[in-house]
């Protein structure tokens, strides 16, 4: 029954090429290749866009409030008539790394303190498990609140404004997210560490690093990954909540999240200006997605193809 | 396993006292003040205030706030709301029966959403079903709550007008007809909810679905020529749910806590508006009594999805 | 003017030899408007015509449900505790002062008999005392009689410190008496030119004495009546849910003939501003909201062919950006922006006068509040009598750079201008609230073309606003250079409002930063202006001196005003709501009723 799969010949193949091994499997999944090209220009647009499209993001211009798109205006204009496609390119580098950076950080503790958790057998995993707890419990408001308040100026000292913001923020919104991601890793862990193919690699002398390492954090990944491309969705609304809350960056840094909320009043009248910001985290987060789906199959240890 | 859930009662004594300990800190420590409102008010000057605090027992230290909430606990007594002066419990019971119908059936319909969708488009991984549904996830949850509630307030209030808005306690007629207005207010905000979570979970189920599919036990039982449904129920779905068990527990204490966004858009008086209102007001005793709620149900449904793991994955050992 | 002139026709009409009418008249002939008039004879010490109420219902009732959407709802009923003003609206369906204000700034009498005045021996001639005459055989909601003693002890309630209100400041210095059970006297410490605070308004409501005596001090928290309210008002309570739902209904003994018009009032509470709009004037869901803080682009849209429209009440609610006169930058002993320090870029008179030219007021009233706001260069904006005509603004990159140049501010290699090694680099901040942050992008607009570096920042509102000491983001700190918000009037006189910016007042450590001149301004001219002003009985002396305290704030640029705010409602067509820029919506709510 479960588990009667013992290690599968793929971990042969691997041994010896396993980065060609696994390329070759990600080139397979079609979609994965194209969201990958996708990210790639959706990071190429805004960080080399400004230099193509030399609008300003603040040019105020009441003559020219909501329009629709036009050659001036690719995007259109909002209701003080700035141009939505400098200010989408401005604020995609924002969202962008925010959501990634922080996507980043949650897997990256989750699956840290749900791996410990899973495999520990004492108190560790049960301090571990208290944590998590701690942190699903804890309202993030007022702690938001207090955080910025507690570390905003000194952040701000070390690493200039725009950076102590950017290295607050990512830490913030991956610090408040990453429980699911441990929880779910622990619950893998628990199941995992318990199949032949671990029981096995133990006989065989393998550590417990390497148990978890080639053996079984390769096989939770799968939801681990999902958790991930949702972070980065959830991460770059979160900032838009954030710098609504004033404890983002400064209120006129158009982020995509920020321009689809100020949008929202204004769907009735100019939709343009809520399309264009709902479609770029749509389509990154459709592209992230699929790169993770790409991933898992490249890096799933029992799949053969 | 009796004695495995007797331990972890008893471990959940004092990690919740941990837990309330540091909620209480960040509460009092984080900034704001009950009686902001009065701050540009001509008629009271600002002293009027801050003997406020002061008779409210703001000022004191926390460590002295912190013991006399948790002796007045001890007794029963979830104490009274700066705000609006009146007792805490009283106001949450007030809220919770619309915050347990509204969250309530969203969570539930997403659920009912999320598994068969998730279950059948991982049996047809790419096909037309599984694409129709992935897109329809991305966009769930690439949308966020405030967006998609004006979306269908716009659409289903403004422009066809089907459904009213305004979420009201207070229903005219009676009977079947008062029901039926009670379901009507409800659609939206439901809706709006249950989409956003199915999005996610749909994902979750279909993934750890195609991680157990693939195994080779599968294949065997397939091969031993049992039908696809009987595989797909009794093989796959049950080692499949561990995560979504997982998932499930991390949602249920979400129905206590309301949701705060779209409780908001739609004017539903639930947990979730009280909580943001008092958190923006630095009401501590309704923030405090919210949230300790929510911990000690986190703590608890995160003992019982511990408990299911062992009873999905027998050889899961629980100590 | 011709004091002595004005006053001679006021003594004149005061005994008669003069027609009101034809006083009005001549008044008008000199450039006053009408209520304006009306004004300088009633504070002159003249019994104020009522004023005439266009209330056309013929019976009590028949109206129907009136449905009301706040977009906070009140959170407690008790009017002596009510925090913001959506407490006081919702205690007020149920609870009644003496008298409230009505659109143009007059006291409509409502458990008083008449309005007090010289003539009717209601004012004293020392400014020392008020006497008020109270309506005979009105009831409470329970039947019992209201009487004299039900404001005395109101008074001596709200007096009491243990009770906790926040109407303590109102009634704490002065006194009230029982003369019979339908008179009331106040006395005043000292001459009191302005002595409609003490049950007017808001924090005016008369409490019955024979269910609250209990209550009154520690206990006050434990009435039963904090949450089931027993008033005098037009609608019976019926049903609280704090911040969601109050509900009323038509009280049949009400004092005021073939009043109120609705058979049952419903306010709803919770959601946002932008949606309140759309359930009025849209969906017509509901028949009134209140306090529209929507871009007037979104109000236009919603109006044209909607259910609805918006409606607007002029009073003296200022929006502006105030000046910090102190060093934000610079810690001494403690704390930020020290009155031992004074700012390194503010403290030149040419860097104020160059951002008052640089905030483009027009273009914030055109293109974000348009008629909820109109341009003005006073802080003071009303009552009209006490507006000063002195001032002037107006909207000039050119006249800003040619400032700063002839100053010696001169444009760096980045843009900035410097002097002394000193750049033109700024802080502001203010609260968050979608047309400040477009303020703010506007006016960092035109100060960015003249060399001036805005940085922005917004807080959130709670914090902002709030007394907690230990917070840096407060208002009243002023860690920053510039700072934008409103402050409202809550009534019509300036005496309150223009007190807050004497030296005496400026917010420091010491004080817990308690005081209310937040942007720590001294001006030696300004406190004597204002001290005089506080016991000057004479009204037409008394507006003077307050339009001189306007135009010493204008002459040091101690704030931009950005905008003379309106209030705006959202009702429904047919509605015939009664609001009053001096008053809380609801004030006048007996006099609302629905067109047929």
């Amino acid at each position: 029954m479960a588990g009667l799969t013992l290690a599968s010949p793929s971990a042969e193949r691997r041994s010896y090429s396993p980065r060609r091994e696994m390329w070759r499997r990600y080139r397979r999944h079609k979609l994965a290749v194209v969201s990958a090209v996708l990210l790639f220009i959706l990071v190429t647009a805004v960080v080399f866009g400004p230099f193509l499209w030399r609008v300003s993001i603040n040019d105020i211009d009441f003559n020219a409030t909501l329009q629709g798109p036009s050659l001036a205006h690719p995007f259109g204009t909002d209701d003080l008539g700035q141009d939505l496609l400098a200010r989408m390119i401005y604020g995609g580098r924002i969202s962008l790394a925010v959501g990634l950076a922080a996507m980043m950080v949650s897997v990256i503790v989750g699956t840290l303190v749900g791996a410990l958790a899973g495999m520990s057998r004492g108190a560790l995993g049960h301090g571990l498990m208290w944590l998590t707890d701690l942190f699903l419990s804890l309202p993030q408001l007022p702690l938001l609140l207090l955080l910025i308040y507690l570390f905003r100026d000194g952040l701000k000292a070390a690493f200039g404004p725009e950076g102590g913001i950017f290295i607050l923020i990512v830490l913030v919104i991956g610090g408040l997210r990453w429980m699911p991601v441990a929880r779910l890793v622990r619950a893998q862990f628990l199941s995992l560490r318990e199949k032949e193919f671990v029981e096995a690699a133990r006989a065989l002398g393998a550590s417990p690093l390497r148990q978890v390492v080639r053996h079984i954090l390769p096989n939770a990944l799968g939801p681990v990954i999902i958790a991930g491309t949702i972070d980065v969705a959830a991460a770059i609304i979160a900032e838009s909540t954030l710098s609504f809350l004033g404890l983002g960056f400064p209120p006129d840094t158009p982020t995509w999240g920020r321009l689809l909320f100020d949008a929202k009043d204004y769907l009735d009248i100019s939709a343009h200006w809520a399309l264009f910001p709902g479609a770029a985290i749509f389509i990154a987060v459709v592209a992230i997605n699929f790169i993770g789906d790409g991933l898992r199959d490249a890096l799933d240890a029992r799949r053969v193809i | 396993m009796r004695q495995y859930i007797l331990r972890r009662l008893l471990i959940a004594v004092p990690s919740l006292l941990g837990i309330s300990l540091v909620l209480f800190t960040v509460l009092a420590l984080a900034p704001g003040d009950p009686f902001s409102d009065l701050a540009t008010n001509p008629n009271v000057p600002p002293e009027v205030g801050l003997a406020l605090r002061a008779k409210f027992g703001l000022d004191d230290p926390i460590y002295l706030r912190y013991f006399h909430w948790l002796a007045a606990m001890a007794h029963g007594d979830w104490g009274f709301s700066f705000v609006s002066r009146v007792n805490v419990d009283t106001l949450i019971l007030q809220r919770l029966p619309t915050t347990l119908y509204v969250i309530g059936s969203a969570q539930l319909i997403a659920l009912l959403i999320a598994i068969p969708v998730g279950v059948y488009a991982a049996t047809r991984p790419y096909s037309i079903f599984d694409q129709i549904a992935n897109t329809f996830a991305f966009i769930g949850f690439s949308l966020p709550t405030f967006f998609t509630g004006i979306l269908f307030i716009l659409i289903f209030s403004i422009k066809l007008d089907w459904l009213p808005f305004v979420y009201s306690t207070d229903l005219n007629g009676t009977g079947l007809a008062r029901l039926g207005e009670q379901i009507r207010q409800a659609i939206m905000p439901v809706m709006v909810l249950a989409l956003f979570q199915a999005a996610s979970m749909t994902r979750f189920v279909r993934s750890a679905m195609l991680d157990v599919i693939r195994l080779d036990y599968v294949t065997t039982a397939r091969a031993k020529g049992l039908g696809q449904r009987r595989v797909i129920v009794t093989h796959v779905m049950r080692n499949a749910m561990i995560p979504v068990v997982t998932l499930i527990a991390l949602q249920i204490p979400a129905v206590f806590g309301g949701a705060i966004v779209t409780e908001q858009i739609f004017r539903i008086p639930g947990i979730g508006s009280l909580l943001i209102s008092s958190i923006l007001s630095n009401d501590t005793p309704v923030v405090m009594a919210v949230t300790f709620v929510f911990a000690c149900l986190v703590v608890f449904f995160n003992l019982i999805a511990d408990v299911l793991y062992g009873w999905l994955d027998p050889r899961i050992s629980l100590r | 003017m011709r004091d002595t002139e004005l006053r001679a026709m006021i003594d004149g009409v005061k005994n008669g030899r003069m027609d009101r009418r034809v006083f009005i008249q001549r008044m008008i002939g000199l450039g006053l408007s009408a209520p304006l008039a009306t004004q300088i004879l009633a504070i002159g010490g003249v019994a104020m015509a009522q004023s005439p109420s266009p209330y056309k219902p013929t019976k009590r009732g028949g109206g129907g449900p009136l449905k009301l959407l706040w977009w906070q709802g009140p959170t407690l009923l008790n009017p002596h505790f009510a925090t913001g003003t959506k407490d006081q609206d919702g205690s007020r369906l149920f609870y009644e002062p003496f008298a409230s204000w009505d659109a143009d700034g007059n006291l409509n009498p409502i458990l008083a008999a008449e309005i007090p005045s010289t003539q009717n021996g209601g004012l004293a001639a020392d400014g020392k005392s008020v006497t008020w005459k109270l309506k005979p055989g009105v009831k409470w909601h329970d039947g019992k009689p209201f009487t004299a003693d039900d404001a005395v002890f109101t008074w001596e309630y709200a007096n009491d410190p243990a009770t906790a209100a926040v109407s303590i400041a109102v009634y704490r210095d002065l006194k009230v008496e029982k003369v019979d059970d339908h008179t009331v006297r106040i006395l005043f410490d000292k001459p009191t030119p302005f002595w409609a605070n003490a049950f007017v308004g808001a924090y005016g409501c008369i409490l019955p004495k024979h269910l609250i005596a209990d209550y009154k001090g520690g206990k006050s928290r434990e009435a039963p009546t904090n949450l089931a309210p027993v008033g005098t008002g037009p609608y019976k309570f019926a049903e609280f849910k704090p911040g969601d739902l109050v509900r009323g209904v038509i009280n049949p003994d009400y004092h005021m003939p073939n009043r109120p018009y609705f058979d049952t009032v419903e306010m709803k509470g919770g959601g946002d501003a932008v949606s309140a709009a759309r359930a009025v004037i849209q969906t017509g869901e509901y028949d009134y909201a209140w306090n529209m803080q929507v871009e007037d682009e979104v109000l236009l849209r919603l109006e044209k062919g909607g259910k609805g429209k918006t409606v607007y009440a002029t009073g003296g609610d200022i929006e502006f950006i105030a000046l910090n006169s102190t060093d934000p930058n610079t810690e001494v002993d403690g704390e930020r922006s020290s009155m031992k320090t004074t700012h390194p870029l503010l403290s030149d008179p040419a860097v104020r006068k160059a951002i008052a030219l640089l905030v483009d007021r027009d273009a914030v009233q055109k293109h974000i509040y348009g008629r909820a706001g109109l341009t003005s260069a006073n802080y003071l904006n009303g009552p009209p009598r006490f507006v000063s005509k002195n001032t002037s603004w107006e909207f000039s990159i050119e006249k800003a750079i040619k400032l700063l140049d002839d100053a010696g501010w001169k444009p760096g290699s980045d843009g900035v201008r410097a002097k002394d090694g000193k750049k033109l680099k700024m802080l502001y901040q203010t609260s968050i609230n979608a047309p400040r942050q477009k303020t703010q992008a506007i006016v960092k607009q035109a100060c960015q073309k003249a060399g001036i570096e805005l940085e922005l920042k917004s807080v959130v509102a709670s914090v902002f606003f709030s007394s907690d000491v230990a917070n840096p983001d407060t208002y009243s700190k002023f860690y920053s250079d510039l700072e934008e918000f409103q402050i409202p009037m809550t009534q019509p006189d300036p005496a309150l409002h223009m007190k807050r910016y004497i030296s005496a007042n400026v917010a420091t450590k010491a004080n817990k930063w308690q005081g209310q001149n937040f942007p720590r301004w001294v001006n030696k001219d300004y406190d004597k202006v204002i001290e005089t002003a506080e016991t000057e009985i004479d009204p037409v002396k008394r507006a003077g001196l307050y339009i001189k305290a306007n135009d010493l704030l204008w002459e040091d640029t101690v704030f931009v005003p950005v905008l003379h705010r309106l209030k705006v409602g959202a009702s429904a067509k047919n509605l015939k709501p009664v609001i009053s820029g001096w008053a809380n919506d609801t004030d006048n709510i007996q006099d609302w009723y629905r067109e047929t």
